[in-house]
């Protein structure tokens, strides 16, 4: 259990985030510069707050009023960072070990063998950190941070140096530590992806408050991102995997307000995913469309048109739930004499949609 | 030529003698200064940073004549020295100690360089483990430094080795007792026929040199190799 309310002014940049979660992974969400980093540091005991506290466990690592300041190494919280950080002068196995040896010996809960068979880096050992590629080095170091049996484990975007493959291949690891050490994780990230798919809960940081904060569901139900770039801004729909076109590999989704096409895998049918549609990849239309592309047509209904330069975004409350951003120019909007209440189908295009951690989950 | 004389061969050992012991009893300071200066802030620091500079820049006579002063039979802190037993003054130890300050600007110059290059995230990554300051020091700041602590003790000895000017001044130049290579190759000089022995003592200063520089970069290219750094 983490209960964060801390305060920190540095110059013109005031910090000032509260928050407080027990189980599976806590996102720390926002653009650079929202104060995801800095309250990251606040929580490993690497900055100092101005105000607040921060407990773990119920004990105090830091509280300004009662002047209880606890240094990093008695927090006994894990980091893991967007490098590896391995120790190059040690084997891979000295690595897994070094948090182990300072661990209290009651605390070494998790299991070495364990840690090993879940991240699969058992043929790693003997081997220098210099001689491993960038996947297996997060995947070490991830054990390391899991083997010091830690009370908390910090995620500093941890797959941000990795590029798609690599991290398709982290991330459902991520998840089986989640479920399988029960160890809890903050996990700081400016990706969606990621945290719709680890996430049990997310906090949206912005100009260093807490703008939002909840089930990821909800939170980027409503549209995520800002207003002012559009290709910033995304919808996430929840939908139930129905039958595949296995002749050309193509899965149907299933969402009330209508069916969705993805083109991969998604599971066993029933299953329920998430998927993320970007602000900028909707059509708006207002009758059905013959003699197009765009096979996924979802039907709604405009709840707020908001406008900005040639912009217009608009959110669409989808029948039977969830919503949906789409991005227009205003001079479309106002051709089809759009307005909040007008009933308008939202196409988007197939390959728009990224289906490849949707096929990487491991629980399929 | 090649038959080295009694006092020769007392010159060369007392030389090797001095300069390792110069070099091995400097070593914890030396590296803890480096350390220091590389990592910590205090008050001070500029200060203490010059005075470690400080005998590269003295003439060496002048700085061998400071530490007649302070450490002398009747400097301030001779008497003291000498009530627990130790005197410097025109003895060996003495001449180690005169190689050793003379060194040791050159040793944590080389040395605080090698701590500086390690990347502040692994001794972060190190607390973040449980590891006290302490142990990050002595498990991870110090082996990556490993090979900048070679090159400073090298420095370190072949200073040693060469150090005239503070160590005549300091512990004179007696034969068995501070008469190091280049005391006596001074010596030679000074008397008709000495030319052959000082170029005997000369060609051996030579071989000495080289054998520890080639040793040190054997020495430094596994150690480099152990810390090779990948990101």
């Amino acid at each position: 259990m983490i209960e964060v309310d801390v305060g920190l002014d540095l110059g013109a940049f005031k910090l000032s985030v509260a928050f407080a979660d027990g189980q599976g992974i806590t996102a720390l969400f926002g653009q650079s510069g929202s104060g995801k980093s800095l309250t990251l540091n606040l929580i490993a005991g690497l900055l100092r707050p101005d105000r607040g506290f921060i407990r773990l466990d119920g004990e105090p690592l830091v509280d300004v009023a009662k002047g209880v300041f606890v240094p990093p190494h008695r927090r006994r919280i894990g980091l893991v960072f967007q490098d590896s950080n391995l120790f190059p002068h040690m084997s891979v196995k000295q690595n897994l070990l070094y948090g182990r040896w300072f661990a209290p010996k009651f605390s070494r809960e998790i299991e070495f063998d364990a840690v090993i068979d879940t991240l699969g880096i058992g043929a790693l050992l003997a081997r220098r950190p210099a001689r491993l590629s960038g996947g297996e080095r997060q995947r070490v170091a991830i054990g390391r941070a899991l083997l010091s049996c830690p009370k908390l484990l910090l995620f500093d975007e941890p797959l941000a140096a990795l590029d798609m493959a690599r991290k398709l291949e982290i991330m459902p690891l991520i998840e089986r530590i989640r479920d399988e050490f029960k160890v809890p994780i903050v996990y700081v990230s400016h990706a969606v992806e990621e945290v719709m798919r680890l996430a049990a809960s997310v906090v949206v940081l912005e100009a260093g408050k807490v703008k939002a904060i909840g089930d990821p569901n909800e939170v980027f139900g409503a549209p995520a991102g800002s207003l002012e770039d559009r290709f910033d801004r995304s919808s996430v729909l929840t939908v139930t995997v129905g039958p595949e076109d296995a002749a050309y590999g193509l899965t149907q989704l299933k969402h009330p307000a209508g069916t969705i096409w993805l083109a991969g895998p998604a599971g066993p049918p029933g299953r329920t995913v998430r998927i993320i549609v970007h602000a900028s990849d909707v059509l708006l239309a207002i009758r059905p469309l013959s003699d197009v592309s765009v096979r996924n047509v979802l039907s709604g209904v405009i709840q707020s048109i908001q406008t900005n330069g040639p912009f217009a975004m608009t959110e669409i409350a989808l029948e039977g739930g969830g919503r949906l951003a789409a991005v227009a120019t205003r001079q479309a909007i106002d051709d089809l004499h759009l307005e909040d209440g007008s009933r308008v189908l939202a196409l988007v295009k197939t390959t728009a949609i990224d289906e490849r951690d949707i096929a990487a989950t491991p629980h399929a | 030529m090649f038959h080295l004389t009694p006092d020769e061969w007392t010159a060369i050992a007392l030389s090797l003698r001095i300069a390792v012991v110069a070099t091995l009893a400097s070593l914890p300071l030396g590296i803890f200064t480096a350390y220091a200066l590389a990592r910590w802030n205090f008050p001070g620091k500029t200060l203490v940073n010059g005075f470690v500079h400080l005998p590269l820049v003295l003439p060496p006579v002048v700085t061998g004549f400071i530490l007649l002063i302070l450490l002398g039979r009747r400097g301030v802190f001779g008497p003291f020295l000498q009530s627990i037993g130790i005197v410097l003054s025109f003895r060996w130890t003495g001449a180690a100690v005169a190689c050793a300050v003379m060194g040791f600007p050159l040793m944590v110059r080389a040395m605080r360089l090698s701590f500086e290059g390690i990347d502040r995230r692994l001794e972060r990554a190190s607390g973040s483990l449980g590891a006290s300051g302490l142990w990050t020091f002595l498990l991870v700041s110090l082996p990556l430094a490993v090979p900048g602590i070679i090159v400073g003790a090298i420095l370190a000895f072949a200073k040693a080795l060469g150090e005239f000017g503070a160590t005549i001044t300091f512990v004179s130049n007696i034969p068995g007792e501070t008469q190091t290579i280049s005391a006596a190759i001074y010596t030679l000089t000074q008397v008709p026929g000495g030319d052959v022995g000082a170029m005997r003592l000369t060609i051996i200063a030579i071989v000495i040199a080289l054998a520890a520089l080639i040793a040190s970069e054997i020495i430094q290219r596994w150690a480099e190799k152990r810390v090779a750094s990948f990101e």
